[in-house]
């Protein structure tokens, strides 16, 4: 109905008021670009699916699990890393580089991300393979879409959904295997034993790798995604980019067995680039939003043009500068080194380097300190003034440490940890405190001075580590009447 | 005015019959997405009405199928906090003070369970933390008037001062300048004395008279030297720490009229178990002996 609407719309005015979705068909296809992305989609899939079964030996009471996050306990695990939730601008950094490493690619090479790396691509592609085996190649599935319902045609399209929620229920299970110990979960899903979130999440995960990767497919590229509406802005005219040589391919036209390639383009109009394309557009109209730069249709072309006796490379992946270098018959020459890329690879380099110096000066020692605010001080039968604070150690090294808190700054200040028997000793001096690996020590602090002549004395808790001498230092105010 | 249907020639819908100053209204259909939303939440609201309590009647409510009101809920999950706590408390109704006191899990229990008993019931006049006012000892510091062992402050909490309940801390202090003990002379000399006890300036003629009025009239509960005697509550009065302040007029004013302040008895409103607890965050808030 709607189509055929739009197109006496179309027809009538010449502007089309609304342009329904047409589904599209893509035919499979064989060559070098459609090898790479099946390598492409088995690496990533691979990583994706295995990543949360690899083991890594964290010693025991530490979970095995090489790729972790785990929320009730509030940690995340990448092999060697640990990470507490006050670090997450770890997780902030990640993402900039991933950020600024797209950038890169994207201006160097284009939209090799979308076509080959996105899971948006890498899971449809997975569908469509799905598709291809129960309901045929494209012709059969558009003969198959416009019969009328019978029972093989209800067999077929049974037997498409079960296996793409088979995919997708494997995708949102692996999803969950992340922040839970794989092989544990594993078992309890199979016995039905795991719990509600997990039920949940995996649920969400499948629900949504089924709609998307199933339903909605390049919509989610042409519509949905921020991404290929400001990555223009990385482009320009030395970035790849699948490029129809119109200078060779027109004038198209339909072409006999040994008719004369004389005067007439290389394209014979076969539309192959068109039923292979997995987001349905022509590649002849030039560079579009559309187009997420898999590269299928240079596969397509280049079957044809073997067909036909031409040189291949009718479609290639091309620079839109070389294009014209050709077209002029110069020799084309790419230029990675431009203004853009060698901002980009500095960025990317300048943020790497501060992440890795970071994470390497990281302190397995961590102090918080919160003081007391009711009473704020407490006067002393002797005159003195005592504070009180409440002091967190965080151990982030994997065993038992002894901590020696002292407090710099406070002249003749005798420091008590009520948590401990020993006597109140000197400030400067400092107390031991054990705490427990992978923990947070609280204690409480009194710090009990002669009484000062200002309301606010500023001083320091440094906490020192004995077998490493690593230090951490809070900055603290020490309260009093004043005069 | 169009009579019959009319289709839109862009769109193929039909064009109502209404017209406003030339315009025309599409009959667009609701999206099916749309509409099929709407039939599931009025679906949601009739089961939701069945099930649940909702549909206001004269003097009450529906019930609901499920049975399930607000306030069960939240005495089923207070009930099952309670039954979490059971075990802790048990243990502390059985455990000795010093016991709780050296079980760094009942500790931490008695002194989570303690401040919260604390602020509902002490805090209006112990203010959070046991910071105290005028009149309302500080109980984080290290000057006690009934003594700052566990079990002092224990039999304190328990029993109160100066109150009705035969156990409770007695002493009274005498009105030494509204019942005509002292001459105002005597009480200014005696209050002079006070500040030189507690190392504060005072006048060394008057100081020398006070200390025989002092000898005479106060020793014999504040001690010859003015130290206190935590048995009878008398304050200690040589440390800069004061109940209700230890300049020169307020001496005065204690001494003349007296001050005998009282404390509930919280054995009598509170369990066994919550005063336990009392007492060890109390101890714990730094004054502790």
């Amino acid at each position: 109905m709607a189509p055929a609407h739009a197109q006496e719309a179309h027809d009538q005015e010449g502007i089309p008021l609304f342009a329904p979705h047409e589904k599209v068909y893509p035919r499979s296809v064989r060559g070098s670009v459609r090898r790479v992305k099946w390598a492409v989609l088995a690496v990533c899939l691979t990583l994706y699916y295995a990543g949360p079964w690899l083991r890594w030996d964290r010693g025991p009471g530490h979970p095995h699990q090489a790729l972790l996050i785990d929320m009730p306990a509030r940690r995340a695990y990448f092999f060697w890393i640990e990470i507490w939730p006050q670090e997450v601008y770890y997780f902030a950094g990640l993402l900039i580089l991933g950020a600024v490493g797209l950038f890169l690619v994207t201006s160097l090479y284009g939209r090799v991300w979308c076509g080959y790396t996105c899971p948006q691509t890498v899971w449809t592609d997975l569908f469509l393979w799905a598709e291809r085996l129960t309901e045929g190649d494209r012709t059969q599935r558009i003969r198959l879409d416009q019969q009328p319902w019978s029972a093989r045609k209800l067999a077929r399209k049974a037997a498409k959904h079960a296996l793409w929620l088979l995919i997708a229920a494997a995708t949102g299970g692996a999803w969950v295997m992340y922040f839970n110990d794989a092989p544990t979960l594993a078992r309890d899903l199979f016995r039905l034993h795991a719990s509600l979130p997990q039920w949940g999440f995996m649920a969400l995960f499948t629900g949504t790798t089924y709609l998307l990767a199933g339903w909605v497919r390049e919509q989610v590229c042409t519509y949905m995604c921020p991404w290929p509406r400001f990555q223009s802005a990385m482009i320009d005219e030395d970035t790849l980019a699948v490029t129809y040589r119109r200078w060779r391919g027109e004038p198209r036209g339909k072409h006999k067995k040994d008719e004369s390639w004389e005067g007439r383009g290389d394209c014979i109009d076969c539309k192959a680039c068109i039923a292979v394309c997995p987001t349905g557009i022509d590649i002849r109209d030039g560079l579009q939003l559309e187009c997420i730069g898999c590269g299928l249709c240079i596969d397509a072309c280049n079957d044809i043009m073997d067909k036909v006796g031409r040189p291949r490379g009718l479609i290639a992946f091309d620079t839109d500068a070389n294009d014209a270098a050709r077209r002029r018959g110069e020799t084309p020459r790419r230029r990675l080194l431009r203004p853009r890329t060698v901002i980009y690879a500095a960025v990317l380099l300048l943020v790497a380097t501060v992440m890795a110096v970071a994470l390497a000066r990281r302190s397995t020692v961590e102090v918080s300190v919160l003081a007391d605010r009711s009473p704020l001080f407490v006067r002393l039968s002797d005159g003195g003034i005592r504070n009180g604070y409440t002091l967190k150690i965080e151990n982030n090294a994997g065993e038992l440490r002894i901590y020696t808190v002292t407090a710099a700054g406070l002249p003749g200040a005798l420091l008590h940890i009520a948590e401990l028997e020993a006597p109140p000793a000197a400030a400067e001096q400092g107390v031991p405190v054990a705490v427990k690996g992978d923990a947070i020590g609280t204690f409480r602090v009194y710090l009990q001075a002669p009484r000062p002549a200002v309301r606010e004395t500023p001083f320091a808790f440094v906490v020192r580590d004995a077998d490493s001498g690593e230090t951490a230092r809070y900055d603290a105010i020490f309260r009093g009447p004043g005069q | 005015m169009p009579t019959k249907t009319e289709k839109d020639a862009l769109t193929g819908r039909e064009i109502r019959d209404h017209e406003w100053d030339g315009i025309h209204e599409l009959d667009t259909p609701l999206p099916r997405w749309w509409l099929y939303t709407l039939f599931a939440t009025i679906a949601f609201a009739v089961v939701y009405c069945l099930l649940y309590p909702a549909i206001p009647l004269l003097h009450s409510h529906s019930e609901g199928m499920l049975g399930y009101t607000n306030r069960a809920a939240l005495v089923q999950s207070t009930e099952r906090a309670a039954a979490q706590q059971a075990q802790f408390i048990d243990r502390i109704r059985a455990a000795s003070l010093e016991d709780i006191r050296k079980n760094p899990e009942l500790l931490a229990f008695a002194e989570t369970g303690g401040r919260a008993a604390f602020n509902e019931n002490c805090a209006p006049c112990h203010r959070a933390g046991g910071a105290g006012a005028k009149g309302y000892p500080n109980l984080a510091d290290d000057d006690w008037l009934w003594g700052g062992t566990l079990a002092a402050i224990h039999q304190t909490i328990t029993h109160g001062v100066r109150n009705a309940d035969p156990d409770s801390r007695q002493s009274q202090m005498p009105r030494f300048g509204a019942d005509k003990l002292l001459t105002p002379q005597q009480i200014s000399d005696v209050a002079d004395y006070v500040l030189s006890l507690s190392h504060q300036p005072a006048p060394a003629e008057a100081a020398k008279r006070g200390a025989a009025v002092f000898a005479e009239n106060c020793a014999v509960c504040h001690g010859e030297k003015g130290a206190g005697n935590p048995e009878i509550g008398s304050k200690n009065l040589t440390n800069g720490i004061w109940l209700y302040g230890g300049d020169k007029a307020t001496l005065v004013e204690t001494i003349t009229n007296a001050r005998n302040s009282s404390m509930p008895a919280w054995g009598a409103r509170l369990d066994p178990t919550t005063i336990k607890m009392l007492a060890v965050y109390v101890h714990s808030l730094g004054g502790g002996q």
